[in-house]
């Protein structure tokens, strides 16, 4: 009897330091994302425009065939906080897409190149159409990927005070995802359309591995490994779901400074006041 | 002993004051997010400029465009129109000022100063009435140019307020041209 | 509340509107002068940081409302657009979403230190129950909050906490069909649940002027569970109260903006990234944290409708509190055994939240019904049976004694 009110004492404790996310359920040899260390990561953290840059590269060249960043307008790579291409540099990118526009004064749509204040060009009119060109697995929209996905799942990184000071794990979780291709199965087994991939949830995946070594050119000449991509990637999606980090950052290390002065400062201006109280 | 509890007083005194100091510069920090919401948004923002092409506008015709959630005339005058805004003598206008961003500040309002030097055929202004903000009505009024139906503004055919209780001729919004036929607003 | 002010100003025009609306000597007499036990702790700041996050939720909401669009075509993409094109649009949301979470933290001690301090007691029931009601609405309020982003925990929660209402013999479908105006969540669901979203505050902001008058009646509790008996045992509202409580407030305001600045998300949930979608269920279903205990006791018995009733009835048993403590002692201090077993609750209603959080099954359904057992052993058995049989320490004879007797015992 004792021992199994101990036994339950522990687990309740255990549980109450795990996060509610701590013990969803969790297929078979499902790993945890690699946590990555990204310059974005704490109070100061900012991100690396060169390695934003070359991740919205990677999205160009390799995920933009698929995936859509419906959320996001092509003035966004040129505003402070992104990868701050030049105001030239954004014309020119949005200039590459095709804008459906209309209607006319005939009443017909017409396509015209984008311009900078257009949002990302979808590659799929609709969701119907992006899964009847995917095997009927539909490619989400990675405008909000990082925000949406948890890195961490089973293992003690579940614990509330690892994912306060870690995040999600969600820029963490889409490189892993990236660069996690190329396992067998562990009974060897194969599915049709499908790849095994340990950081999905489900083990199987619809998305074939899509990086390659030297798969994209790199102007800054960084090596362009698998994993190099993925993270670079990574990063640009998660600027790309919270294109305001900096700002708030920024913003909110004033903010609590200020707090701290002004709750110091009430502090003596109660003491001073209940000086003459005994309570 | 007394002085004792006076500078102690004084110093009480100070602390309330500073802390009441900072507490309103925190307050006023703390209420500008709620005001600058209220502003135009940065996808509102983004759509500051559009691009226009005047080759298709007929002469003695006018179109109406939208830039910035405002229409817009564009008018392609006849020989006929520009000379009438051209005769017109300064001291019959109520408004002497050019009313054009794109001309020198205080420039006065003679015909030149209310289009592109060259392109005077193409008179580019804001449709709004300079009175509250009505669109006027093009090729009528006393003056064969705009007549604003909503409180009897007549305006000529360069824009320019000649009678009604409106007290500036039309503005001219900021615009430039890109090519021969082609004009950026904004 | 008097007709007639009892306050003479210097002021001529303030005094001139006073003798005609005595609005002057109210805040005065109530905010002011208003004598309080000079004995409250910390514990105590809590009412006036209530106050405070319900004007914050109120405004930010308000600001928010500005932007966002109730339908659910735009939903989703109308919150993102308030976090990247509006001016300080992501500090605003931010603040609300986190300032929900806070305002329930600081419920949640308010509660549990009225119930410590036995501020529920006679002459305080209906200041007890009135609390009760603001803490219905404001958990309706959230919820319904909640579900305006439209993501996928929106829209499933939505969906399971509405389909609560199906357990109603009977009626209980036709109910659910009406919540929803159609036949499952969608656009009408929506825009009503927007509509009482922002007319609940409104309620709540009433309840709690009840709650504040209530409270003037009788005047705070304090920690002694002692009335005041003379001058010696009060002290005006302002400046020592409004003081104290302005530091706190402070603290506390650092506190939640720590999350809104550096982890707006850390009380969010990833799935509510995506936006909602009726044909796929996520795989593991959480309410909101404030919610757990209550989803816990939900779940954990094994029967539709009586999941529904003990669920409402965890609530609702709150209101007989008042009536279930028979000890005549009102503070926990001088209770020996009602503190132990006042931790035990708080110890359980952690369980519970915790339960609420995982899947219900193995460990976890039990651990959750032995939780949900003891939840409801306190108020129904405990509380009534240890107010006759425990023997409380001697009380004080007044506030300014227990003051006096605590800080000779500091000096000695």
């Amino acid at each position: 009897m004792k021992k199994l009110f101990k036994s339950l004492a522990v687990a309740s404790i255990l549980g109450a330091l795990m996060s509610p996310q701590a013990l969803a359920e969790k297929a078979k040899g499902h790993k945890d994302a690699t946590n990555y260390s990204f310059s974005f990561e704490g109070i100061f953290g900012t991100f690396d425009r060169a390695q934003l840059q070359r991740g919205f590269l990677v999205y160009k060249e390799v995920c933009s065939s698929c995936h859509g960043l419906e959320k996001l307008s092509y003035r966004n790579l040129g505003e402070p906080g992104g990868p701050e291409f030049s105001k030239a540099e954004v014309k020119a990118i949005a200039a590459e897409n095709e804008v459906i526009d209309g209607p006319n004064s005939e009443g017909e749509m017409f396509e015209r190149p984008g311009k900078p204040a257009d949002r990302f060009v979808s590659p799929f009119p609709n969701k119907q159409a992006a899964k009847a060109s995917n095997n009927g697995a539909l490619p989400p929209d990675l405008s909000l990927i990082t925000k949406a996905r948890s890195g961490w799942h089973g293992t003690l990184r579940s614990l509330f005070t690892y994912s306060l000071f870690n995040g999600s794990g969600g820029p963490e979780y889409v490189a892993s995802l990236l660069s996690g291709y190329g396992h067998e199965a562990p009974n060897g087994e194969e599915k049709d359309g499908l790849s095994y991939n340990p950081f999905f949830s489900s083990l199987w995946i619809a998305m074939p591995e899509q990086l390659s070594e030297d798969g994209v050119e790199y102007a800054d000449g960084t090596k362009a490994t698998i994993e190099q991509q993925a993270k670079d990637v990574a990063v640009f999606l998660t600027w790309a779901a919270e294109p305001k980090m900096e700002e708030r950052k920024s913003l909110g290390l004033i903010v609590l400074l200020y707090m701290a002065v002004f709750s110091a400062m009430l502090y003596l201006v109660k003491k001073a006041i209940w000086r003459n109280v005994k309570h | 002993m007394s002085t004792v509890e006076e500078v102690e007083g004084t110093r009480r005194d100070f602390l309330y004051i500073a802390t009441g100091a900072v507490g309103a510069v925190g307050v006023a920090g703390a209420i500008w997010p709620f005001i600058d919401q209220m502003n135009p948004d940065a996808s509102v923002r983004a759509l500051s400029s559009a691009e226009f092409d005047l080759a298709p506008i007929e002469e003695g015709q006018g179109i109406t465009v939208t830039w910035r959630g405002n229409p817009v005339f564009i008018r392609h005058r006849t020989p006929k129109e520009i000379a009438a805004a051209n005769a017109t003598p300064m001291s019959d206008l109520k408004d002497p000022i050019a009313r054009n961003v794109n001309v020198a500040e205080g420039s006065d309002a003679a015909d030149k100063n209310r289009v592109v030097d060259g392109k005077e055929q193409y008179l580019v202004m804001m449709a709004i009435c300079t009175h509250l903000g009505c669109v006027p009505v093009g090729e009528a009024g006393d003056y064969d140019g705009w007549f604003c139906p909503c409180h009897g503004s007549h305006y000529d055919t360069a824009g320019r307020i000649r009678k009604g209780p409106a007290p500036r001729n039309l503005d001219v919004p900021p615009y430039k041209y890109i090519s021969d036929s082609k004009i950026v607003i904004g | 509340m008097s007709g007639h002010s009892n306050y003479e100003f210097k002021n001529p025009v303030v005094n001139w509107l006073d003798s005609r609306l005595p609005i002057v000597s109210l805040i005065k007499g109530q905010a002011m002068d208003f004598p309080t036990p000079k004995n409250l702790n910390y514990w105590w700041t809590f009412g006036g940081i209530l106050a405070i996050m319900l004007v914050i939720q109120l405004i930010s909401g308000i600001v928010l409302v500005m932007h966002y669009t109730p339908n659910t075509a735009m939903a989703f993409a109308s919150v993102e657009h308030i976090m990247r094109d509006v001016n300080y649009g992501w500090l605003l949301r931010y603040m609300h979403a986190n300032g929900a979470s806070m305002f329930f933290v600081a419920v949640y001690i308010h509660i549990f230190r009225g119930m410590y301090y036995g501020s529920y007691k006679e002459p305080r029931e209906v200041l007890w129950m009135l609390g009760v009601f603001i803490f219905i609405a404001m958990m309706a309020t959230a919820f319904m909050g909640y579900v305006l982003p439209w993501g996928q925990m929106s829209f499933w929660g939505a969906k399971v906490i509405t389909s609560l209402f199906s357990a109603i013999p009977f009626v209980g479908d036709p109910i659910v069909t009406w919540l929803w105006g159609g036949f499952n969540v969608a656009n009408p669901t929506l825009n009503r649940f927007f509509s009482l979203h922002y007319l609940l505050p409104f309620v709540l902001a009433a309840l709690v002027f009840l709650h504040i008058w209530a409270l003037h009646v009788p005047g705070n509790n304090n920690p002694t569970g002692v009335e005041p008996k003379s001058d010696a045992d009060t002290l005006p509202f302002h400046p020592y109260y409004t003081m104290k409580d302005l530091y706190a407030i402070m603290l506390f305001l650092m506190v939640m903006f720590a999350f809104v600045f550096f982890a707006p998300n850390y009380m969010g949930h990833a799935d509510n990234y995506i936006e909602a979608n009726p044909l796929v269920t996520p795989t593991h279903i959480v309410p909101e944290w404030y919610f757990l205990p209550f989803y816990a006791i939900l779940r954990s018995i094994p029967d539709k409708l009586l999941g529904v009733i003990a669920m409402f009835s965890s609530l609702l048993i709150l209101l007989a509190l008042p009536w279930l403590d028979s000890s005549r002692v009102r503070s926990g201090k001088y209770r020996p055994i009602f503190k132990q077993l006042f931790w035990l609750f708080v110890f359980d209603c952690l369980v519970l939240g915790v339960v609420g959080g995982q899947p219900a099954e193995g460990i976890w359904l039990i651990i959750g019904r032995i939780a949900t057992a003891y939840y409801f052993l306190h108020f129904i058995i405990l509380l009534p049976l240890i107010g006759l049989l425990e023997s409380p320490k001697p009380l004080p004879a007044s506030i300014s004694e227990d003051v006096l007797a605590k800080s000779d015992a500091k000096s000695s």
